[in-house]
């Protein structure tokens, strides 16, 4: 489903990604771990078309997404459901999920999917008028999945999801994200939480200073001496 | 040492100028532009660092209000009504300054409380109207009894004395410029003007800094709009106060180029000479032509040369890398922040 | 002394009214400056381009008059449109000041445009609306009227923003405007509408005003500023805020007025807005889009 080959990419001078090949296949789940600066959400930003990289490919579906202005990414089936939520602090819940159904295909099936989300996050379904900034931080990360899902993407990237919520939450949050799977939802997701995201995942990167250290599925990952060392603490 | 020469030749060109030549009405032309890129120079001083003042016509009006009134109603001489009306420029500027960098008000919002500033002067002159003459203007009394020449109320019918202040004025201002340029305050002020809070936190006062430079272009603002009224022996609240004049202040800085020491002077000369040969050859008819054209120049200049004509002159002569010229490499092209 | 000084009152009136169109010229700005976080120095002079569209529509053209104040709403907001895509786009990275000295730069060439071709004469649409008598009370018609199709005009962007696709997307881009290009949202395509829309509520001013008042190319001086002070102090892009400030500031102006004379009481306004800004920087009332 979506290929990259042989990815750089920055800031200005300031180059994050060196070389980055990485594939997800339709219908699986692919974590990507390593410590802070890595590099994990350059890279989650060059696959949503944020920046464009310095060179290398991004392949989608079969096509090339190197000419797309950033805002297209969302057409093709890309949603990202960025670091720390983003959520619109002034809008409500449900004016956010309108937000996320922006495109015209989205749009024109909004009443469903706005129905489909409530249904499967049934909380916002009471909250949906409140604004979305004077919601808890478990309850935003659940409109900001909420958001992303409305323009039904093929391939959902989550940055963080667990980032600076409490342990109980961070367990709901997972749950959350098993049951997208469920739903058939390709998912890339970037994570710090290293052990219990493997336990979600089919296959895993580990990327260290803007290049993949490691590769493999979640069960190789789980057993690898350098990882458990370095990253688990066992 | 040559160049000291060259300047020395160039002021003395200037200065023997009226000797000379030059009929009356250029004469009166080189005045205004003397005395336009004075306040030019000056407003430049604050601009070239980020402090967007959009409200200079408030010192510009103050001093010269301040002097005139004095001489008609009690009589004061200009020698003592000048420091007067520019210490009230400086108390105006502490007044608005303190508070402003004190509590970081920047960018956007220290423009529009100068630009309220400048409306409040204009329309406090109009309410004055008893003593101000409101917005018809006022004319500073002749001198009793009436000379060509007198010193004490400083009014001459002979232009060259105004050609000589203005020049002397005008020469002091780009001394300032340099003086500012080169002193200890300059890298403080340009670590202010990218990033205040690292300026704070690297040690420097950043209130104080920005005061210092606010107080003395206001001063020597106010010192403009006083020769303008001397000169012009006229005094019209929107013509030296208000949102107008203010506007006109920067654009002529920006024209020309804030960043360098002579831009706002050649600002001063396209903006003066161009209004005046288009109002010459054309005639009343074409009333706001100049200005139209003025206008679209500077929307124009800001998009496409931020540092102005004499910096954008400066940098295509500079394309190779620049020998050290006065004081070193100008802020970046980014005209404040 | 009266218990009830109808004079007092009528200004009071008058302050509400002057309050409704004051509030619809902070409302266009707001919006510019919360989506595009850029100030039109030049708003004041767009507005006055509408009042001699009307004008040279209506007086010069012999069209009716029902016909060309709608023109007014065109015409300027696609000057809007073009001064968003030639002047502010192309600096639209640059420091922010450059734009609001950019959009001075307009000022001044507008005004001027105005008098090299209409010359700096006052000119009206010649149009005398009744005084309407309410006991005691004398109140023009006109500026009941513009209180009006102000409030209505006000309704109409509040439904336009809270109900619309686009409306939405423009709020949302005032509070976050990085991440609309991952709801899909072109932002360039935002800043154009919102800057159309920021020019018709200008053409919609001038329709207001040029009920009201003769028109002359530095008309824009006499609203300009007090419409920058009534956005700043409802804290800029807040409109919910400039509201409420534009009449605040009306009731100064028309109380002290009353009392004093007009500029004074405009002195006072800015000399508040001066103390406000050091008090309370973001505004009197917290930002909220």
């Amino acid at each position: 489903m979506l290929k990259l080959t042989d990815i750089s990419a920055g800031y200005g001078a300031f180059q994050a990604l060196w070389g980055i090949n990485l594939e997800v296949k339709t219908g699986e789940a692919v974590a990507v771990v390593g410590p802070n600066g890595a590099g994990k959400t350059t890279l989650l930003r060059v696959i949503s078309g944020q920046i464009a990289p310095i060179s290398g490919q991004i392949i989608f579906e079969e096509r090339n997404l190197k000419d797309l202005a950033p805002h297209q990414f969302v057409e093709e089936g890309i949603a990202h459901c960025p670091e720390n939520r983003r959520l619109f602090p002034k809008l409500t819940v449900e004016e956010n999920l309108k937000m996320g159904a922006f495109i015209p295909s989205a749009r024109n099936d909004y009443a469903n999917r706005l129905i489909w989300v409530y249904q499967l996050f049934p909380q916002m379904l009471e909250r949906r008028h409140q604004l979305a900034g004077t919601l808890s931080g478990g309850e935003q990360q659940m409109v900001a999945i909420g958001r992303a899902l409305m323009s039904k993407p093929k391939l959902l990237l989550l940055d963080e999801p667990s980032a600076g919520l409490a342990p109980v939450i961070v367990m709901h949050v997972f749950d959350l994200v098993r049951r997208i799977r469920e739903e058939g939802f390709t998912v890339l997701i970037v994570e710090q939480n290293i052990q219990q995201v493997l336990e979600l995942v089919d296959r895993a990167y580990l990327l260290e200073v803007g290049t993949v250290k490691l590769d493999g599925t979640a069960e190789e990952l789980k057993n690898n001496e350098f990882l458990r060392q370095a990253y688990m603490g066992l | 040492m040559k160049r000291y020469l060259l300047i020395a030749a160039a002021v003395s060109i200037l200065a023997l100028l009226p000797l000379f030549l030059v009929p009356v009405y250029y004469l009166h032309l080189l005045i205004l532009v003397l005395i336009w890129s004075f306040i030019g120079t000056s407003w430049s001083l604050m601009g070239k660092f980020g402090i967007v003042s959009l409200g200079h016509g408030a010192f510009l009006g103050i001093g010269v209000y301040a002097t005139t009134v004095l001489w008609n109603f009690q009589g004061l001489t200009p020698w003592i009504g000048i420091p007067i009306g520019i210490a009230l420029a400086l108390l105006l500027a502490l007044l608005i300054g303190y508070p402003a960098f004190r509590f970081r008000v920047v960018g956007h919002y220290f423009a529009l409380i100068t630009l309220a500033l400048g409306e409040v002067v204009r329309l406090s002159i109009i309410a004055a109207r008893n003593i101000t003459g409101g917005s018809l203007g006022m004319t500073p009394d002749r001198v009793q009894p009436p000379t060509d020449v007198s010193w004490y109320a400083l009014q001459f019918s002979d232009k060259r004395y105004f050609y000589v202040i203005a020049l002397l004025c005008w020469l002091g201002a780009l001394l300032i410029w340099r003086w500012v340029n080169r002193s200890m305050t300059r890298p403080a002020l340009e670590a202010i003007s990218e990033d205040e809070v690292a300026a704070a936190s690297m040690g420097i006062h950043v209130t104080s800094h920005k005061l210092r430079i606010t107080l003395l272009s206001a001063g020597m603002t106010a010192l403009g709009g006083i020769l303008l009224g001397l000169y012009n022996q006229y005094l019209n609240p929107s013509s030296l106060s208000g949102i107008s004049i203010s506007l006109e202040i920067v654009f002529l800085s920006i024209v020309g180029g804030m960043y360098s020491m002579l831009g706002p002077t050649i600002g001063a000369i396209i903006t003066i000479v161009f209004r005046e040969s288009l109002r010459t050859y054309f005639g009343v008819s074409l009333a706001g032509m100049s200005e139209s054209i003025y206008g679209l120049l500077l929307i124009v200049s800001i998009i496409f040369m931020p540092r102005g004509i004499y910096g954008a002159v400066e940098t295509w002569l500079k394309r190779e890398p620049p020998p050290s010229t006065s004081a070193g490499a100008d802020p970046d092209p980014d005209p404040s922040s | 002394m009266a218990l009830f000084d109808f004079f007092l009152l009528e200004a009071i009136i008058n302050g509400i009214l002057f309050g409704g169109v004051l509030a619809l010229l902070a409302l266009g700005l707001n919006l510019v400056f919360g989506v595009v976080d850029v100030i039109w120095i030049a708003y004041a002079e767009l507005v006055m381009s509408g009042m001699y569209i009307i004008y040279t529509l209506h007086i010069t053209w012999g069209w009716p008059l029902l016909l060309a104040a709608p023109m007014a709403i065109v015409g300027v907001g696609l000057m809007g449109l073009v001064v968003h895509r030639l002047i502010i786009a192309p600096i639209l990275d640059t420091p922010p000041i450059n734009q609001l000295l950019a959009t001075g730069g307009l000022l001044f060439f507008l005004q001027n445009f105005a008098t090299l071709i209409f010359g700096a004469d006052f000119r009206n649409i010649g149009l005398s609306l009744p005084i309407l008598q309410i006991f005691e009370l004398y109140i023009s018609f006109s500026r009941l009227l513009s209180f009006g199709a102000a409030v209505l005009g006000m309704i109409g962007l509040y439904l336009f923003l809270s109900r619309t696709y686009i409306g939405t997307a423009i709020r949302a881009v005032a509070q976050d405007r990085e991440i609309m290009s991952l709801m899909g949202v072109n932002t360039k395509k935002v800043y154009l509408i919102t800057s159309a829309l920021a020019g018709a509520m200008a053409g919609l001013a001038a329709i207001l005003l040029v009920l009201q008042q003769d028109v002359h190319p530095f008309i824009g001086f006499s609203f300009g500023p007090i419409t920058f002070m009534i956005c700043v102090m409802g804290g800029l892009g807040n409109l919910i805020g400039g509201f409420f400030a534009a009449f605040i500031i009306s009731q100064i102006i028309s109380i002290g007025s009353f009392y004093g004379s007009t500029e004074l009481s405009y002195v006072i306004a800015f000399v508040l807005f001066i103390i406000v800004m050091f008090i309370r920087p973001q505004g009197i009332f917290k930002r909220n889009t």
